[in-house]
């Protein structure tokens, strides 16, 4: 079952970049090039220490031990996923040259590299502090000369403004605001009521969570993966798993593929319908709020009874399950054809409902131009003319094997396509459920629910079409213990577009556009 | 008016909490009980689960929660996410209950199984936050705070406002100004970015206010516990009156969070101990 997933290893690691033909700088030639022909950027992370290096990762060791210390830039292209290493400098501080100037898209990743780890993108337009602002005269928390176990505190100075100009002044909104909401700030710059700019300062709920996997057995680094984003713990697990699978080289048994699905499936479902929720609530829409927010509660209430777990956890570890759905299959389809029936119903009613549809309608246009540019992901790519869904162009687990609905991507760009987009998801989402539980029930009780996990020492990259979008992990562990885990949530990758999602909008639509993005800031703050 | 008909159709959802029990709380794994122990021998052998099965469960223990002294087995449910590990390994000590009403007041309340001397503590503490909060009964505001949450904490928070827990038949409401707010509610395992907007939201409510920290992150970090950016919970940055364990807690764990802290649950459950009868049921 991992034949498709292996496959995509054999083109990863292009030439490393080092001192002697680049001038001690490395540049990533092949990630260009590939991005500047059509490839979608998917992140740039903090390498691995060597794969094979013993376990002395002590928690969150990271790049101290410099000797390996490396960026990989990875890309995807027609369903593989292409990793480009480059080894840093270890003895000076560690720089390259930077990838934004050629895809916006790396501008957070390249902030944060510099926040987390003191590594210097030359040539960055803009390097204003991001998940992290470390006070002045410190050291970078994970970088050289810097310990992850030594408390901080980040300095919350205000950042310069990007428009300039008479009676422009810049709000800031958060990071405690009116609601039940996570902690983030935006900072509106406006000259009234249009939104000329805004900034999303994220690092207020930074938990310094990848630093937490160094040195956890993979056990445990599963219970930590389902806490990195709590609304999409189901798809953190899977791609968590997934890269510790790769790398031991485990088949996950058949069965254990299918209850992911349902689990994974149902987790999409809730968090789609946490968007309409919101959106319901945004427009004041009491009726439709409560029923929404009704059928969300179900939703929620199913996944306990199948997984012991209101969020799924606990469920998904390394190789396969810990046990089995808790319902016969006839009472999952049961309960599914009175939810998805009632669901359905409900949202078309809203659907047609003008004076909620002309709060979504023209509101927070994400134009083709900047998706493409910031290579957005998810709902929120395909409501803006980007097509990839991970469970179809990098197949993984049973998603090989159920039937999938294809839809075409939506090209208005508004909160409006969005809610669409969702809207088929959750049909979609559905129909895989009901087919892994059809194939369950067909395949009867089996003979185990996990593989055995090796000792797993090496590395690999997981990933799983979360409810947010494209989910990676970027795994090293040495004798069974992870060595260092980064994690790239869509969330992170998505909010790096959401200011180009405003400049037509005013403060009424700040809350629509927020919810239609539908993202976690847990899952990005990291 | 569409609408209309469309709400009325699914009758009346919602819960009797705390005035009748919910049948809700069997639905699903709530806490970890630690089993009274049998017999005469060492009180935590007595149970059935020899050494090295209790020495297994401590070792196991993703966040360090359990802890036996050759003697006594002590689960700390400030710490417990529910990974169920200890319930596998010594079957016989502990078992995955059902249930939700699991808030304490003070972190040493989240023990069990208290200490002997600790009930008289928690009597204590526990009249004197009902004291504290009398004038609060009839109708409470909450100010929710974010202090480095998963994301998940909001959701089970946001759910009380649901139809089917519909906190505000209870005289529970949400507000946005901590002017306005007597309970502070904070998710989130206390982020170094979080200190000063959190202190400065507690700084800016009126007395009497109290402070309930929901979930195993508020109380100790849970799995991520402390680091550059992380403080392993939140009590450093104010002082916290009410703890709810999970991993995340439930909206009804939640819930009974902000009943037990403002004293709307104190005179029900409690009677003879604390209160005249008729208090009873009162909601």
């Amino acid at each position: 079952m991992n034949d498709a997933m292996k496959t995509l290893w054999s083109s990863a690691h292009a030439q490393p970049a080092d001192a002697e033909d680049a001038g001690d700088v490395a540049v990533f030639p092949s990630t260009r090039q590939r991005v500047a022909a059509g490839a979608r950027f998917c992140g740039l992370f903090e390498g691995f220490r060597g794969a094979g290096s013993p376990g002395e990762g002590s928690p969150g060791e990271g790049f101290r031990g410099a000797a390996g210390a490396a960026l990989l830039a990875v890309v995807s292209s027609e369903g593989t996923l292409f990793v480009e290493e480059a080894r840093l400098d270890a003895g000076r501080r560690p720089r390259y040259e930077s990838l934004t100037p050629a895809t916006p898209a790396a501008g957070w990743y390249e902030r944060r590299l510099r926040d987390l780890f003191g590594i210097e993108p030359l040539g960055h337009p803009r390097l204003d502090p991001l998940s992290f602002p470390v006070p002045a005269g410190s050291a970078a928390p994970r970088g050289i000369g810097g310990d992850p176990m030594v408390p901080m505190t980040p300095d919350p100075s205000p950042l310069p403004a990007h428009v300039h100009g008479e009676g422009v002044f810049t709000l800031p909104y958060g990071p405690v605001r009116s609601g039940v909401f996570e902690a983030v700030e935006y900072l509106v710059e406006t000259s009234g009521e249009d939104i000329s700019h805004l900034r999303t300062r994220i690092f207020y709920k930074h938990r310094g969570i990848e630093a937490r996997f160094c040195g956890l057995g993979v056990a445990d680094g599963v219970l930590l993966a389902e806490r990195v984003e709590g609304v999409a713990s189901v798809a953190h697990a899977v791609a968590f798993s997934q890269a510790i699978e790769q790398i031991g080289d485990v088949a996950v048994p058949l069965e254990a593929q299918l209850v992911r699905v349902v689990h994974a499936e149902l987790e999409r479902v809730a968090n789609h319908l946490d968007t309409m929720v919101r959106h319901t609530e945004a427009a004041g829409q009491a009726v439709a709020y409560a029923v929404l927010s009704h059928h969300k509660e179900r939703v929620q209430r199913l996944r306990a009874r199948l997984s012991g777990s209101r969020f799924g956890r606990g469920v998904v570890v390394p190789g396969g399950v810990i046990r089995p759905l808790r319902l016969r299959p006839s009472e999952v389809l049961a309960t599914l054809t009175s939810l998805e029936r009632e669901i359905d119903e409900d949202v078309r009613r809203l659907m047609d409902t003008p004076s909620f549809v002309d709060r979504l309608r023209g509101t927070g246009v994400l134009a083709h131009s900047d998706a493409r540019r910031f290579a957005v992901v998810g709902p929120v790519g395909r409501a803006s003319g980007q097509s990839e869904d991970v469970r179809t162009s990098r197949p993984y687990g049973a998603y090989q094997r159920l039937g999938q609905r294809i839809f075409e991507p939506h090209e208005e760009g508004d909160a409006l396509a969005r809610q669409r987009v969702r809207i088929a998801e959750i049909a979609g989402a559905f129909h895989l459920v009901r087919q892994a539980v059809d194939l369950l029930d067909e395949l009867g009780e089996p003979q185990r629910w996990r593989a055995g996990v090796p000792a797993v020492t090496g590395r690999s990259i997981g990933w799983a079409e979360a409810p947010q979008g494209e989910l990676l992990y970027v795994v090293e562990a040495a004798e069974g213990r992870l060595v260092q885990v980064s994690q790239r949530s869509a969330s992170f990758h998505n909010l790096a577009a959401y200011p180009a999602a405003f400049p037509k909008d005013i403060f009424t639509d700040v809350a629509f556009i927020e919810a239609s993005f539908g993202l976690s800031i847990a899952g990005a703050a990291g | 008016m569409p609408w209309i008909p469309r709400g009325l159709r699914h009758g009346i959802v919602t819960s009797g909490y705390p005035k009748r029990p919910d049948g809700y709380g069997p639905g699903f794994f709530g806490h970890v009980e630690v089993a009274p122990a049998r017999g005469d021998g060492p009180e935590a052998l007595a149970r059935g689960d020899g050494p090295e099965a209790l020495a297994a469960a401590v070792d196991e223990c993703p966040t360090g929660a359990i802890t036996f002294d050759g003697d006594v087995v002590r689960l700390d449910r400030g710490r417990c996410i529910l990974c169920g590990r200890c319930v596998a390994l010594a079957p016989s000590t502990f078992r995955a209950d059902p249930g939700f009403e699991t808030a304490g007041h003070g972190r040493r309340a989240l023990v069990v199984p208290a200490a002997e001397d600790d009930d008289a503590a928690l009597a204590e503490t526990r009249a004197r936050l009902a004291r504290r909060v009398r004038g609060l009964r009839r109708s409470v505001h909450v100010r929710h705070v974010d202090a480095g949450s998963d994301g998940a904490e909001e959701w089970e928070v946001a759910a009380l406002t649901n139809p089917v827990y519909d906190v505000q038949r209870l005289g529970v409401f949400f507000t946005a100004s901590p002017k306005h707010a007597d309970v502070l509610l904070v998710t989130g395992i206390g982020t170094a970015g979080m200190e000063s907007p959190l202190r400065q939201t507690y700084d800016l409510m009126p007395e009497p206010k109290v402070v309930v920290a929901a979930g195993v992150d508020a109380a100790s970090g849970g799995m991520v516990h402390a680091g550059y950016a992380a403080r392993g919970g939140v009590a450093g940055f104010i002082p916290v009156d009410v703890y709810v364990p999970g991993s995340p807690p439930s909206p009804f764990g939640i819930l009974h969070g902000i009943l037990e802290a403002v004293g709307i649950l104190g005179s029900r459950r409690h009677i003879g101990a604390e209160g005249p009868k008729d208090e009873a049921g009162a909601r």
